[in-house]
């Protein structure tokens, strides 16, 4: 084991796909030799030549476009997207290739070996160009999975994984936490399964559910809420597509109540998805009405950031309303 | 209505050699008027005027002066992030000179150049890059996306290169009510690998805008290299791929991208069609505060361009027409130095944008749910304002 942060884990996933696997291949804007606007990429260049990483042009739709080629060819590329806001020129070769590559050929093609990596989020004075959460557009696209950590540990094990997934895989890396996630990380090969949800920690009164940056947030809220007496469930959905509903809708007939929280606008946010499965399958156990923690159906604000947030003060709030309900 | 008989191929001649044009490699010279000691390299010139070459000189001793103080505001911690031109400041500055302020401008995000040309004032300026309630973007953008209606530039935005398709665009609106003004657009080589590039010159040229594409070649994007970027020797063979007239020029010889720039301007509103001008320069600052250009380049290559610094040549160019005025740009540069110096402290003590703001703009109108939003979120700070002592609650702004 190793202190490592979320980065440093995304890192060390690489190293250990491109050793175990000599098709891994990593491209992006400024991989290369630099490592990297945010150095997640930092001495793959060196350690595997320029080959296996390398600088690609200015060009999303090209990134995607090309990965999807290689993919389909049999090699393993993990492209960058340098921020999550900028993969919209992809998004055709997202929605209308990538994702059915193998459904319309009937199975004879498929660019299942596809990781794209990309960094998405608020909280780092970005503004509306450097921190929007862009997740629910790709959950609904029928043939991608949609995976998120949240702290190194998960980082490493669910990128490995996804490496190694024989679908396409959108794997959102929540760069708020970037260098502020700690912990401790196997420096062995080691992979977590997609579309588990993991249980941060058991409560009776309400489940808590974020993905990403958002779920160190409930946890601070259940914190808060444990002072005053209610005791939460506190679950990390790792994977948005598929997502976890046995462990959700288990959760929620145990504690009565469920809160889900994203940074990214409320309206058709991931939560809306969440709460539409939960309240069909969980029907006759809710105690209250679910409750979303969500951003504002506005672009994402520079000046406002902090209160536009979905913060630990407004999940706590809304905790105590759902148990007093 | 009768469809007239059309040859596709009329323009093409046959050969019977099997001959794979290599590279399509296309030589392309960079038109270069000043030497580095400020010499005419021609007589045949119709010069710019002496009021119009110092105020050029002056506006880019001002960026220069604005990028270094706002560059070392940030690493106080006084600014969130800067990006400075330094080095590009002939390519952004003496091109805006050739236009006419009717004409839009869109730029990429390091063309401050153009608003200091304009007349953007000192404390617009800093209300901008602190984000405080007198921005006119109200405080929404990082540092440097400026946006200004009355100098007819359009409000900046980080994705690279989505401005040049809505540049043809822009154009084309021009054209057809009757204007006579032009858009200016502006961007970097490595936005030219965008779609959007590709797009808009091919939109550009088939349907006829009158529309300048200025792109600023200076070397690198963030950390990538000209040469991992395009194959070729730049960006200006891509024009005559897409039909685009098209003029390269040395982009830190002001007087070249001046004289260029006006005949562009010249052919675009005559003949209502695109010109692509590459500016070849280099980008002596780190792409923005955020980067740290040393460990992807050499120290070396850096100092062989600061020789060509383009204030220096323009200060030669002026010495050698009997323009310079030594004591009037050093006291023009001690004024600027200050008056930003005391903007900037102004503008750090204004209030921030008032949270009822959240919601405007985003339509025209505040709809419904997002009045019901704002209210809750009003409420909510309200109840718990010791988390949120930076908000701006005041009722009047």
């Amino acid at each position: 084991m190793a202190q490592m942060n979320l980065l440093q884990a995304i890192n060390h996933a690489l190293v250990t796909a491109m050793t175990t696997d000599e098709r891994v291949m990593v491209l992006g804007e400024d991989v290369g030799h630099f490592g990297g606007v945010f150095r997640a990429t930092s001495e793959l260049q060196a350690k595997f030549g320029q080959a296996r990483c390398f600088n690609t042009p200015i060009t999303e739709q090209g990134i995607v476009g090309f990965a999807t080629g290689l993919a389909a060819q049999g090699q393993v590329p993990v492209a960058e997207i340098q921020f999550a806001d900028y993969i919209f020129p992809a998004f055709d070769q997202i929605v209308n290739e990538t994702s059915k590559f193998r459904y319309r050929s009937g199975g004879q093609f498929n660019c299942g070996n596809l990781t794209i990596r990309t960094p998405y989020g608020g909280g780092i004075a970005g503004g509306h160009y450097h921190s929007q959460s862009p997740e629910a557009f790709f959950t609904h696209i029928p043939g991608m999975k949609i995976v998120i950590p949240s702290n190194p540990y998960y980082a490493k094990g669910l990128l490995l994984a996804a490496i190694r997934d024989s679908d396409p895989v959108l794997f959102m890396e929540p760069k708020r936490i970037y260098r502020a996630a700690v912990g401790e990380v196997p420096e062995d090969d080691y992979t977590l399964p997609l579309g588990r949800a993991h249980i941060v920690q058991e409560g009776k009164d309400i489940s808590l559910v974020a993905w990403g940056a958002q779920v160190s947030v409930i946890q601070k809220a259940a914190s808060m809420a444990q002072a005053e007496g209610i005791s939460c469930t506190v679950i990390d959905l790792c994977s948005l597509l598929p997502w976890d509903i046995e462990a959700v809708c288990d959760s929620v007939q145990r504690t009565g109540r469920l809160l889900i929280n994203h940074e990214a606008p409320v309206t058709s946010g991931f939560a809306s998805e969440i709460a539409a499965t939960v309240q069909s399958e969980c029907f006759l156990y809710l105690e209250a009405p679910i409750q979303r923690v969500c951003g504002l159906d506005t672009p994402f604000p520079l000046i406002h950031e902090k209160e536009y947030m979905p913060d630990e003060h407004k999940t706590l709030a809304a905790i105590k309303y759902a148990v007093n309900f | 209505m009768a469809i007239t008989e059309r040859n596709h191929l009329q323009h093409i001649k046959s050969t019977h050699n099997v001959d794979v044009i290599k590279n399509g490699l296309v030589d392309i010279p960079m038109l270069q008027l000043l030497d580095a000691q400020g010499n005419l390299l021609s007589q045949e010139l119709e010069l710019w005027d002496k009021k119009t070459a110092l105020r050029i000189f002056e506006s880019m001793h001002y960026i220069r002066i604005l990028d270094e103080r706002m560059v070392s505001a940030q690493r106080q911690g006084r600014l969130s992030f800067y990006l400075a031109c330094t080095g590009e400041e002939a390519s952004v500055i003496a091109s805006t000179a050739a236009l006419a302020d009717v004409d839009m401008v869109m730029t990429q995000y390091r063309e401050q150049g153009v608003l200091a040309y304009r007349g953007y004032r000192t404390e617009q300026f800093m209300n901008q890059l602190l984000s405080n309630a007198l921005d006119p973007n109200k405080g929404r953008q990082m540092p440097i996306h400026y946006g200004d209606k009355a100098l007819n530039f359009m409000t900046v935005s980080s994705p690279l290169g989505t401005q040049i398709p809505q540049a043809a665009g822009y154009a084309y609106g021009q054209k057809i009510a009757g204007e006579l003004a032009i858009t200016m657009c502006y961007f970097g080589e490595g936005a030219a690998s965008e779609g959007d590039f590709h797009a808009g010159l091919n939109m550009a040229s088939v349907l006829h805008c009158p529309v300048i594409f200025f792109c600023r070649n200076n070397g690198y994007a963030i950390s990538t290299p000209a040469h991992e970027q395009f194959a070729g020797d730049g960006i200006a063979s891509r024009g005559i791929g897409y039909g685009v007239n098209t003029i390269r020029v040395d982009g830190n010889d002001p007087l070249a991208v001046y004289l260029a720039t006006q005949k562009a301007r010249k052919i675009a509103l005559t003949d209502h069609c695109p010109v692509l001008i590459e500016a070849m320069t280099y980008r002596l600052a780190a792409h923005s505060t955020s980067d740290d250009p040393s460990s992807y380049r050499a120290k070396s290559e850096e100092q062989d361009w600061e020789l060509k610094d383009p204030i220096l040549r323009m200060q030669r160019h002026l010495e050698q027409q009997g323009w310079f005025d030594q004591a009037s740009i050093e006291q023009y540069c001690a004024t600027q130095k200050s008056d930003i110096l005391n903007a900037l402290k102004k503008a750090e003590i204004q209030p921030k944008t008032n949270i009822s703001e959240i919601v405007t703009d985003v339509y025209q109108e505040i709809p419904a749910h997002l009045a019901r939003q704002r209210d809750e979120l009003i409420a909510h700070i309200q109840r718990h304002p010791e988390h949120y002592r930076s908000t701006n609650m005041s009722d009047k702004e």
